[in-house]
């Protein structure tokens, strides 16, 4: 947008966070309907048509829909809630779990998908909401299993003494506290946003150095930088998956923790 | 601080988001984003996953339902087998049973029937030789008042005259007859009565 619009003045401007930023309804301020509002209320529209469309008539010998379904829903319940959580008490995560695996799975695939081409994940928003839900109910888990202070106890890892443990607790209560919240979202923002702006560079690079920036070398680095995009699209793909599969994970394993009988 | 404080308050003041460190959620963004999860959640944990889950279980049950019956059926056939050789170990004993007391009963009768004509034959022999006697001993009586009538008569005719006096005439029969009895060992006890049917 902004490189486009500055292009015809003076040379290159590389796109930066400002593309990220996209009021479509009401203001620009705070409570502006943004462009990843839109993506993620169409996704969340969309997922829960094809969930509720391929669970609607299912059988014993699964057609290729429910194959497909069974498949991705298989791998959040046994792969990581089963896994992690343990058997007893795992499917009451699941429904969690499930949800949020598909969710951003769709939202970090929209970033290459040609009409929306748009990762909802890379406003920072987003992963903190989906974190936010985390962090409460693993806080609130852990303290409905041990009271307030059987809560705060088992923060504290065990066999440690009263001298080592005074230097451990606060780095505990600042991994449980912040930390952990802070890097399941940043970790799955940044990859998102990271990785968006890198596909804008190439693709927005490669746009002036083809159209704009003259010359036949130019043009020919043009092409390589559209080739590069197309290199990071298949490699962003596997990324936007891979965190999707991390951020489940993540989540499964904070909760697995305030939900286990041992620390 | 200020500046994001400003921007909160009036939302009207251009460039802030566009400008702002990306790492500050947009407070519009995150509303969004809890009530779209919410919303999706509750679809999943309503509808989604119970179906799913439903259609697990009752794949696992009909695994091992197959596997059950199978097994079943297995338990069936080898208890089928085995009835069936009992029965078969049992129609041979009965067989071998029925052929040894053929055998015995073929024995029994052959001897029973044995006794019987033997039993029979020597009635038979018994009734003839009881037959011959009487008719003996019927012939021996006819015999001796016929013998009687004619020595009699021979004597009436040699001597000339009529014994017509019959007490007289059997009389000297039974003296005559006595007389024979000397010589013969024959019973005699009913020769005295000679009816004398010729007088």
């Amino acid at each position: 947008m902004r490189a486009q619009s500055a292009a015809g003045s003076d040379g290159f401007v590389a796109p930066d966070v400002s593309d990220f930023w996209q009021p479509l309804f009401g203001t620009d301020g705070p409570f502006a309907v943004t462009r990843a509002s839109v993506v993620l209320v169409l996704s969340v529209v969309g997922i829960c048509w094809l969930l509720l469309a391929a669970t609607r008539k299912l059988s014993l010998v699964p057609g290729r829909t429910q194959l497909v379904t069974e498949s991705v829903y298989g791998l959040v319940r046994n792969s990581v809630a089963r896994d992690v959580i343990g058997s007893k008490d795992f499917l009451r995560f699941v429904p969690l779990l499930f949800s949020m695996f598909i969710l951003i799975l769709v939202n970090n695939l929209f970033g290459v998908v040609p009409p929306i081409q748009f990762p909802t994940m890379s406003r920072v928003a987003m992963p903190a909401a989906l974190t936010l839900v985390v962090f409460v109910l693993y806080h609130y888990l852990g303290i409905r299993k041990r009271g307030v202070v059987g809560y705060f106890k088992s923060l504290m890892p065990p066999g440690i003494g009263i001298g080592l443990g005074l230097l451990i607790y606060p780095l505990e209560l600042i991994t449980y506290f912040f930390t952990r919240p802070v890097t399941l979202a940043l970790r799955l923002f940044g990859n998102m946003f990271a990785g968006h702006l890198l596909l804008l560079l190439f693709i927005t690079g490669g746009e002036y150095l083809v159209f704009e920036a003259g010359g036949a070398g130019m043009m020919v680095a043009g092409g390589v930088s559209w080739f590069m995009a197309f290199v990071m699209t298949v490699f962003e793909i596997l990324v936007e998956f891979l965190q999707a599969y991390i951020f489940t994970l993540l989540a499964a394993l904070y909760l697995a923790g305030a939900v286990a009988d041992e620390h | 601080m200020a500046a994001v404080y400003s921007v909160l308050a009036s939302g009207d003041e251009e460039g802030f988001w566009a400008e702002a460190a990306p790492i500050i959620p947009h407070p519009g963004e995150l509303v969004f984003g809890i009530v779209a999860f919410a919303i999706l959640y509750l679809v999943v944990a309503r509808h989604v996953v119970p179906r799913l889950e439903q259609v697990l279980s009752e794949r696992t049950t009909a695994i091992e339902g197959g596997l059950e019956r199978a097994e079943q059926a297995q338990v069936q056939a080898e208890a089928a087998l085995t009835q069936y050789r009992a029965q078969l170990a049992e129609a041979r004993g009965e067989a071998s049973r029925i052929r040894q007391e053929a055998t015995e009963e073929g024995a029994a009768i052959v001897v029973e029937m044995r006794a019987r004509a033997q039993a029979e034959a020597d009635r038979i022999v018994a009734a003839a030789q009881q037959q011959i006697e009487a008719e003996h001993q019927h012939a021996l009586i006819a015999l001796r008042s016929e013998v009687g009538d004619l020595a009699t008569e021979l004597a009436s005719r040699i001597v000339g005259e009529a014994l017509a006096d019959e007490a007289r005439s059997s009389r000297v029969v039974d003296r005559f007859l006595a007389e024979l009895e000397h010589l013969e060992p024959v019973a005699a006890n009913g020769a005295g009565a000679p009816t004398g049917q010729d007088g």
